[in-house]
């Protein structure tokens, strides 16, 4: 092993700022700050409960836009799967996000600062099986 | 009104915070499950941080009766650990160091301009719709 493209300070900033962002949703709202719950829920869901959703997730999708269009030297995006694996990637994290209730937001991050036994199970899970898949894919094929 | 503003807001500075933290660079988060090979140990930091912050917001916040802006705090009615759990949870994790991609970078870089993030999210929102129609069978 070698430690390479380690960016300690900006990583400590954003997730600082992930957890300032999950901390007003719960302070102000009452609402755990979990994108997969979010995303799902927010095609079921009718009147408010639909709306706050489709509005976080317009803020996430902002974000992004905004930081492309003003910003891009400070975007950093790079990535080597191609379409058939992105697609089956996505069907992957889809159909294992509903099946365990959460993803790295609402599990990892929101879950396991609230010590939340499921949740400090499912990231463990999660973490295990993408480093054996990044492991399988980059190192045995 | 204000709830939805306020929603909004949270995620704009969600989306910051992932950008910032490279988070939404799927290289970057490959790097980190890369943990046998070129070991980028960053998205630790990432979720050190939130984590960090995370935990003593929800306590301080704890001490009210109810959130600002609503009636009630809502958190997730399951505290059991099932198969459900951790084979999805599993599945989520392959797909992430597949792609390395997961639902909140996706939405966030899918103004990159990159057609695979479309792809992944259509394919995502039809896994999540696959599992509803099942659990929609399965109780009716």
């Amino acid at each position: 092993m070698t430690i390479v493209n380690f960016t300690p300070f900006s990583a400590l900033l954003g997730g600082a700022l992930i957890g300032l962002a999950a901390t007003a949703m719960w302070w102000l709202l009452g609402r755990i700050a979990g994108v997969s719950g979010i995303l799902g829920n927010a095609i079921g869901a009718r009147g408010i409960d639909r709306l706050w959703r489709l509005a976080f997730l317009a803020g996430l999708f902002s974000a992004g836009l905004i930081a492309i269009a003003a910003f891009p030297q400070a975007v950093h995006f790079s990535m080597e799967a191609g379409a058939a694996a992105s697609i089956i990637a996505g069907l992957l994290v889809g159909i294992g996000t509903s099946l365990s209730g959460g993803c790295t937001s609402g599990h990892g991050v929101c879950g396991v600062s609230r010590l939340s036994v499921r949740s400090l199970v499912a990231t463990g899970s999660f973490m295990a099986a993408g480093f054996l898949t990044v492991f399988v894919a980059r190192h045995l094929l | 009104m204000r709830q939805v503003a306020t929603a909004f807001v949270c995620g704009l500075l969600f989306g910051i915070g992932l950008i910032v933290s490279q988070m939404s660079n799927p290289a970057k988060v490959i790097g980190f499950l890369d943990i046998t090979g070129q070991w980028d140990p960053s998205l630790a930091f990432v979720m050190a941080g939130a984590v960090a912050v995370f935990a003593l917001g929800y306590r301080l916040t704890l001490r009210r009766s109810a959130p600002l802006l609503d009636k009630s705090f809502a958190l997730p009615g399951k505290t059991n650990v099932d198969k459900a759990l951790i084979s999805g949870s599993l599945l989520f994790g392959l797909g992430w160091g597949l792609a390395g991609l997961c639902p909140g970078p996706a939405i966030v870089s899918s103004s990159f301009g990159d057609p695979r993030i479309w792809m992944f999210i259509v394919a995502m929102l039809s896994g999540m719709a696959i599992v509803r129609m099942i659990r929609q069978r399965t109780r009716g």
